[in-house]
């Protein structure tokens, strides 16, 4: 017991004292906590947003950012935006990729639903070269490998089950593009450089992508606009596919996890009856971890 | 073995056949099935077996991962991704290898503890402890080779600062480097390297964990109570009474494991290395995996690379030296008042030293940082001779059933081992 307290205490010192050095250092503030579809144990990729956002990609992030490692058949498969098979034959062949014919020669030809999504920029140096010096970063994995720190002791309750959360990219994806602001007085933004509050260091090179109403959703039955046609929607469902295009079986994941668990769970409640079964035979086992201590000598 | 009830005796003509050219049966059988289990062992004496499933479960998914990945710097990173994407449940044998070293490591990490504890490290048992340091150094190996094969952000930094570490070693390390780097810098040659390592060092640790095995074999289990097997009524037989209590933890152990590889498969990983090699940016904190951030933590909590480069190795070493580092002849801290207090507090330095690990080397982190390094090194230096010569250990039970069942009580129902089976471990032989 004493010594159960004395390591409480000392760990709570130790936590509190951290978490007070680590608020007096400036950083841009993390990105907040939305609510997706997809997190959680039974999330899943709302289809129509998944469309929303492939759409944004296409006609706005496309221009400059690559996507190597989506091919166009991804977005007909289970578990994504839920095209149909004739829906990316026909999307693909507007692309054309470049391939070399039986004599050597490059042609151009139609892209196929077995195309990798094509470059905006012939290679990486191009990339630079076109956007101040700096390639814009591929999307295919981008959503995984953006974060921020929570500190203790939320990254504590973050790999909790229920509670958890594992999305801090897609959040930080999201809050970016919310991101520009007017700089503050005193704040240098140099040429080329675009002031962001959620970016490190605040400065970013991309300029702001997106301004209400430039991408124009397919109408309701009803001619209404399904969602609104704002920023804070252009950039949420393009964070939501960009999520889905990192991380493609996220759906077959969760689901067979459930069932794999659960199956866990009921195997091993019927092992522990076997195992007391088994062990009466020989007047039972001791539990607690420290029996001795337990029995009065 | 003529008065040993439970030993194997072949049936058929065959298994005699065999028995008598090779008892490999036998072997098996004296080692898994009648073996003498002490019959208090609790929870914490399932993480072998655990083990013994996570080194499987890695070598199994390594060896499919294997058939799909590419070790060369062009092709590895999107090689891995290939398998995320178009492989069949490609997703969950690289989520479950990669998650399967996270776990492999929570299950050592309980195990040695464990083994610090009940003073499982002192004799007759201490060539069996320094077989499991030597498995740990080889697995820490392992998992630092297989961190760098997806060649992100984070593989090849952290290969640059480990192989620059090893640089610091006096003479040798400069050649140890050049082996490693197979040119001028970490590169496509270095990846190539890593991967035939990585595939062959988990075998090495097959090998160990079978001398591992067989020492324990010689001198039988320690226990709570630390206090040998006297008499049959001390001792159950392995099968079933151990079997299906290690069958269980497993299960349990596996529910845990798979929360991580379905629901968080990349909180005990790093955003950065989803982010393709680039030796011309380096990443603003190159942190390793959670398991190695203690000793990472004393690498950098010296200002002079060498000396943490010898803090660090000498962190891991100094494991080996327990057994004659500990002066006390009670071998479980559940009788001994004064070194429980420490070992706890050695626990608590141990976490904490993991967390300063994953901090900026900088302000009151590298204070703090030195003085759990302090403790750390004092613990095994000056608690664990001092404490041994000075305390006064409570009484210990006259013998595992008397722990079991209070003095003077009787057992109910069976007696456990038949006497003479677990007064002494058969040999082989």
């Amino acid at each position: 017991m004493k010594t159960t307290r004395v390591l409480a205490a000392s760990l709570l010192a130790v936590g509190l004292s951290f978490t007070a050095a680590r608020s007096e250092t400036a950083h841009s503030p993390n990105p907040p906590r939305e609510s997706w579809s997809f997190a959680g144990i039974f999330g899943k990729f709302d289809q129509a947003q998944l469309q929303r956002g492939f759409q944004v990609y296409r006609e706005v992030c496309s221009n400059c950012h690559s996507m190597n490692l989506v091919r166009f058949r991804n977005l007909a498969e289970s578990g994504g935006p839920g095209f149909n098979a004739g829906q990316i034959k026909a999307l693909a062949a507007e692309y054309k990729v470049k391939e070399l014919n039986d004599n050597g020669e490059e042609i151009e030809r139609n892209a196929r639903p077995a195309d990798a999504w094509p470059s905006p920029f012939p290679n990486e140096k191009a990339a630079a070269a076109a956007n101040g010096g700096k390639a814009p970063p591929d999307f295919s994995v981008l959503a995984k490998a953006r974060t921020f720190e929570r500190g203790f002791p939320l990254f504590v309750v973050d790999a909790m089950p229920f509670v958890g959360y594992s999305e801090q990219g897609v959040d930080y994806i999201h809050a970016l593009l919310n991101g520009y602001e007017e700089p503050p007085a005193g704040k240098d933004v140099p040429d080329g450089a675009h002031y962001n509050k959620y970016m490190d260091g605040n400065l970013i090179a991309m300029a702001k992508p997106l301004s209400d109403g430039q991408v124009t959703y397919a109408k309701g039955a009803n001619g209404e606009p399904v969602v609104p046609e704002t920023v804070e929607q252009y950039s949420r469902d393009v964070a939501a596919f960009m999520a889905w295009a990192a991380e493609p079986h996220l759906e077959a994941r969760k689901a067979l996890g459930f069932r794999v668990i659960l199956f866990l769970i009921l195997l091993s409640g019927l092992l522990y009856y076997v195992k007391k079964r088994v062990w009466a035979d020989v007047g039972g086992e001791v539990h607690g971890l420290q029996p001795e201590l337990h029995k009065a000598g | 073995m003529s008065a040993h009830g439970t030993a194997y005796v072949p049936k058929s003509r065959l298994a005699k056949w065999f028995e008598t050219r090779l008892p490999l049966v036998g072997l098996v059988h004296s080692s898994f099935v009648s073996f003498p289990v002490p019959r208090n062992l609790n929870y914490f004496w399932t993480f072998g077996a655990i083990l013994m499933l996570m080194l499987g479960v890695q070598i199994v998914s390594g060896i499919w991962l294997a058939m799909h990945y590419d070790p060369s710097a062009t092709a590895a990173f999107n090689s891995v991704e290939h398998i995320m994407r178009d492989v069949n449940y490609g997703w969950l044998l690289r989520y479950m290898h990669a998650n399967g070293a996270s776990m492999f490591f929570v299950a050592v990490y309980i195990h040695m503890f464990r083994g610090l504890y009940y003073g499982s490290y002192k004799a007759p048992r201490e060539v069996l402890y320094i077989l499991g340091v030597i498995i740990y150094l080889l697995m820490m190996a392992t998992a630092f080779l297989g961190y760098t094969l997806p060649w992100g952000q984070m593989s090849y930094w952290g290969a640059t600062v480990i192989t620059n570490i090893l640089a610091a070693i006096p003479v040798v390390g400069d050649t140890i480097q050049s082996l490693l780097w197979g040119g001028y810098s970490v590169g496509s040659p270095t990846l190539n390297r890593f991967f035939s390592l990585h595939y062959l060092m988990p075998f090495m640790i097959v090998g160990v964990v079978v001398l591992h095995v067989w020492a324990l074999h010689v001198t039988g289990q320690n226990n709570p109570t630390g206090i040998p097997i006297k008499s049959g009524k001390d001792a159950v037989p392995f099968t079933p009474y151990a079997t299906i209590k290690d069958v269980f933890a497993a299960t349990v152990f596996m529910v845990f494991f798979a929360y991580w590889i379905f629901y968080q498969p990349n909180y005990l990983g790093h955003a950065d290395n989803y982010v393709p090699a680039n030796p011309g940016v380096t990443p603003k904190h190159i942190v390793p995996e959670w398991y190695f951030l203690p000793f990472y933590a004393i690498l950098r909590a010296v200002p002079d690379k060498l000396g943490g480069v010898i803090l660090m190795f000498g962190a891991v070493l100094i494991l080996a030296f327990a057994p004659w580092l500990d002066t006390s002849r009670v071998r479980s801290a559940n009788y001994r008042p004064i070194y429980r207090q420490f070992f706890w507090l050695f626990v608590v330095v141990c976490i904490v030293l993991g967390w300063l690990g994953a901090k900026p080397p900088e302000g009151g982190y590298v204070i703090a940082s030195q003085i759990c390094t302090f403790y750390y090194f004092a613990h095994f230096l000056i608690v664990m001779p001092l404490v041994g010569l000075f305390e006064t250990p409570n009484r210990l039970p006259g013998s595992i059933l008397e722990s079991v069942t209070g003095p003077g009580k009787q057992v109910h129902g069976g007696s456990g081992m038949p006497v003479g089976a677990a007064a002494a471990p058969p040999s082989k032989g």
